[in-house]
């Protein structure tokens, strides 16, 4: 078998048994517990066998509500690999001084901080929120689904698919060493001639694909399937938000597809877009990413600052103040956040003007920002407002992301940030405010949100000590970071000389702990409110007195969402609809039409896990069977008419008069 | 939701469920002739300023295939995606404002970024850059 290299090669591309880590005890370890929990999560499938189910009702659902979730339960697993990283990171740094080489070796270290920053970013961020989205968006428009079901599923399963290509470089082969944007010329064929960048190129691309599709749907949701009487100026903020958010994706990830191309091209075909010689640059790589990257940062906070003004409302009693300013400071945002890219690379060698100009509009955007936050305080001025575990995220978050967006406008100014570029203080920086926005965003949707899509309250014990743990660990962990970075501790160092540095790392690794110990309480809060789920359930549908449609119907909602469409004539629709003393329909039901469930979306994804795998290990015959077959059955679904139908006027009548006597039954 | 299933239900879809009239200008047979044409005749005359040479100067080439490249881009917008300011009420268009202003910031952003990249940078000659370590 051996006796053939010609063959070998042919079949295997570079792959060899060296490429598996045997010699790393750290990866060998993790690996056997990986095994270990998988074919635990296996047995147990099967031992209740939930294989049929599975597939019938998760893999191939075109529910917006059950992608949703899944996109949550996927960001949920990929933070657990994100935060392994993180806390070995905060190990390593404390560890490592004065000779003491710690227990990471820097082509580790390397890796590590690398799939810290990919993972976090667009495996666990862009999955909540977009999960979220995807839940929530229909029901608070009074849509029965998204408008594309199909390409939902599809999107899910590509950014799927995207993590799993991620996730297997853990164990074959390895990630890239360059940092999560994969900056040449260390990034190119020349710097970096092993597999890692390709890990990234193709796990982006795959996701990306994903992403931007569902992008597509959602805006097209939006526009088109709007309850009737729901004008824009009457959409909920959260939507609104979406709404933006969605643009920023359909406009800006094309812009990062086609930037790994060509950073894909030098690699594969020896160009030199972005090459050292021969007429390539590598700036216009940092360039054109970062015109991709300034806006992702708004797509990811953009939501959550949907989600903190539906939460303000809600938990204050009170409508929002300022929706129209808030409406129009998002819009403002949307277009900001295409003029100032350039803030990420002050220090590139660009005179006084184009710093001047890309500071300048750095600083402008905190004005909108800062309106959506004297919005929020004014709207709980005076509110009745009830400190659920929601409001918590809210408020932690209103104190926490000023200060981030303070330093922000510290490293806008360019002669500042010549000293503070690439040093710790800009990642204590872009962590305070995206663990302060996006995550406690998120944090707060989840809490929100969750008794809505399963029918019963999170337990609000363990949610405050997650809150908790998260506030207090976030500023232990992260201002020693600032403090570092002000006496000029560059980022992404794996040993350090100078001892009397140590006790900061030391203190942020014991931040990072607390963290931990929120992520922990967060588990736990999932675990102990589905073992008291009956005393926390909620048979109203409508358990915080909550303002928009999505709580008019029950929780968790029927499959069609709504049997009737709502008329909307205020926003905070469902409010108003109180307000007026709505009654439910109970009678009137008509068949509703439904999109079938396929299992196509999750089989393009498994196929292109097959053609990413094929390219980054040079098994160029895998690479091609893949492309066609994707092509292959792409158009063979084209064939597919049987993908819709009805639900019958009955069992609508049946499901409808159960929740009446649910109803019934409280008062 | 999108494909037409003739069961008696359909008539019962509420207004959430089918927007099939959506107001989007269908092609004719003339329309897509005279696009075909034009496409023709645009992807036709820059080969031609190349391979013929009739300019002398590269820049001028260039820049003449660029903005060939460019009403090519509106033909096929008005003759292939039917776009008019009224297509999808007026949604159309402003998705194509939009882009273009994007577009348009990027590209002269840009270029004027990368134009200023060694601003700050020490002057050198050719031949010191040559030997660079």
């Amino acid at each position: 078998m051996f006796s053939n290299p010609d063959l070998m090669k042919f079949i295997f591309g570079r792959l060899t048994l060296e490429s598996l880590p045997f010699h790393e005890p750290i990866l060998v370890v993790t690996f056997i517990a990986v095994m270990i929990g998988a074919l635990a999560v296996l047995g147990l499938i099967t031992y209740y066998r939930f294989w049929g189910p599975l597939w019938r009702d998760w893999i191939t659902s075109v529910d917006h509500k059950k992608i949703g979730i899944m996109y949550i339960i996927l960001a949920i697993i990929m933070l657990l690999r994100g935060f392994s990283d993180a806390i070995m990171m905060r190990l390593q740094q404390a560890m490592a001084f004065g000779g003491n080489e710690g227990y990471l070796p820097p082509h580790h270290y390397d890796q590590i901080f690398t799939a810290h920053g990919v993972i976090m970013i667009f495996f666990v961020a862009m999955p909540f929120v977009t999960g979220l989205m995807n839940y929530v968006v229909p029901l608070q428009i009074g849509a029965r689904d998204v408008s594309f079901p199909f390409l939902n599923n599809f999107s899910f399963w590509m950014t799927t698919a995207g993590a799993i290509i991620i996730m297997l470089s853990l164990f074959i082969g390895e990630f890239a060493k360059t940092g999560w944007l994969a900056y040449p010329p260390l990034s190119g064929i020349a710097y970096s001639p092993d597999v890692g960048v390709d890990y990234y190129i193709w796990g982006l691309q795959v996701a990306g694909i994903g992403t931007t599709l569902s992008g597509i749907n959602l805006i097209a949701t939006i526009v088109k399937m709007r309850a009737p009487g729901m004008t824009f100026m009457k959409m909920p903020i959260f939507t609104w938000t979406s709404l933006v958010t969605n643009i920023l994706i359909v406009a800006s990830f094309p812009v990062l597809t086609a930037v790994l191309a060509l950073l894909s091209l030098d690699r594969y075909l020896g160009m030199n877009f972005f090459t050292n010689d021969l007429g390539g640059n590598p700036m216009m790589y940092v360039n054109l990413i970062w015109i991709w990257g300034h806006p992702e940062v708004y797509i990811l906070v953009l939501p959550a600052f949907g989600i903190f003004s539906e939460v303000v409302s809600t938990y204050s009693s009170k409508r929002l103040f300022g929706y129209t300013s808030m409406v129009y400071a998002t819009c403002v945002i949307m277009i900001l956040s295409y003029l100032v890219w350039l803030h990420h690379f002050f220090t590139m060698g660009s005179g006084a003007s184009v710093n001047a100009f890309f500071g300048i509009t750095t600083m402008i955007i905190s004005i909108p920002t800062g309106a959506k936050m004297f919005n929020w305080l004014f709207t709980m001025y005076k509110g009745r407002i009830r400190f659920d575990v929601p409001m918590l995220w809210t408020v932690g978050f209103m104190v926490t992301f000023t200060i981030g967006g303070m330093t922000g406008v510290m490293l806008a100014i360019p002669p500042a940030d010549f000293v503070l570029h690439n040093s710790l203080f800009l990642i204590a920086h872009f962590h305070n405010v995206i663990i302060g926005g996006v995550l406690f965003g998120i944090f707060a949707g989840i809490n929100y949100w969750f008794p809505k899509a399963f029918g019963f309250k999170l337990d609000p014990f363990w949610g405050k000590v997650s809150f908790w743990f998260w506030q207090i660990g976030f500023f232990v962990a992260f201002m020693p970071l600032y403090v570092l970075g002000l006496m000029g501790v560059t980022r992404r160092v794996s040993q350090f000389e100078d001892p009397s540095l140590q006790i900061w790392f030391v203190i942020a690794a014991i931040g990072a702990g607390m963290i931990a110990v929120g992520i922990a309480a967060f588990l736990i809060q999932l675990f102990v409110s589905f073992r008291n789920r009956e005393a926390l359930r909620d048979e109203t549908g409508d358990p915080w007195d909550g303002r928009t449609l999505e709580w008019s119907t029950s929780s968790p909602p029927p499959e069609y969402n709504f049997a009737f469409t709502p008329i909307v004539r205020d926003h905070d629709s469902w409010y108003d609809m109180k307000k007026r003393g709505h009654t439910r329909p109970l009678e009137g039901f008509r068949p509703i039409h439904m999109p079938k469930n396929t299992g196509t979306g999750a089989i393009l994804a498994a196929i292109s896990i097959g053609f990413a795998f094929g390219m980054i290990w040079h098994m160029w015959w895998l690479a091609i069977i893949s492309f066609v077959a994707m092509i292959a059955v792409a158009i063979g679904h084209t064939f597919n008419y049987n993908r819709d139908f009805f639900i019958p006027a009955e069992t609508v009548a049946a499901t409808e008069n159960a929740r009446t006597r649910l109803l019934a039954g409280q008062n | 939701m999108s494909s037409h299933s003739h069961t008696p239900a359909h008539a019962h879809h509420n207004a959430a469920d089918s927007h099939h009239d959506d107001g989007a200008a269908h092609g004719s047979f003339r329309g897509y002739m005279t696009g075909f044409l034009l496409s023709v005749v645009l992807t036709a005359i820059p080969f031609w300023l190349v391979m013929s040479g009739v300019t002398d100067s590269r820049a001028l080439t260039a820049v003449l295939v660029m903005g060939l490249g460019a009403i090519q881009i509106v033909v096929h917008m008005i003759f292939f995606l039917h776009m008019n300011p009224r297509s999808e009420g007026g949604w159309t268009i402003m998705a194509l404002i939009f882009t273009l202003v994007l577009v348009g910031i990027l590209l002269a952003g840009s270029l004027w970024v990368m134009h200023h990249l060694n601003y700050n940078m020490m002057p050198m000659s050719p031949e010191m850059m040559k030997n660079m370590p």
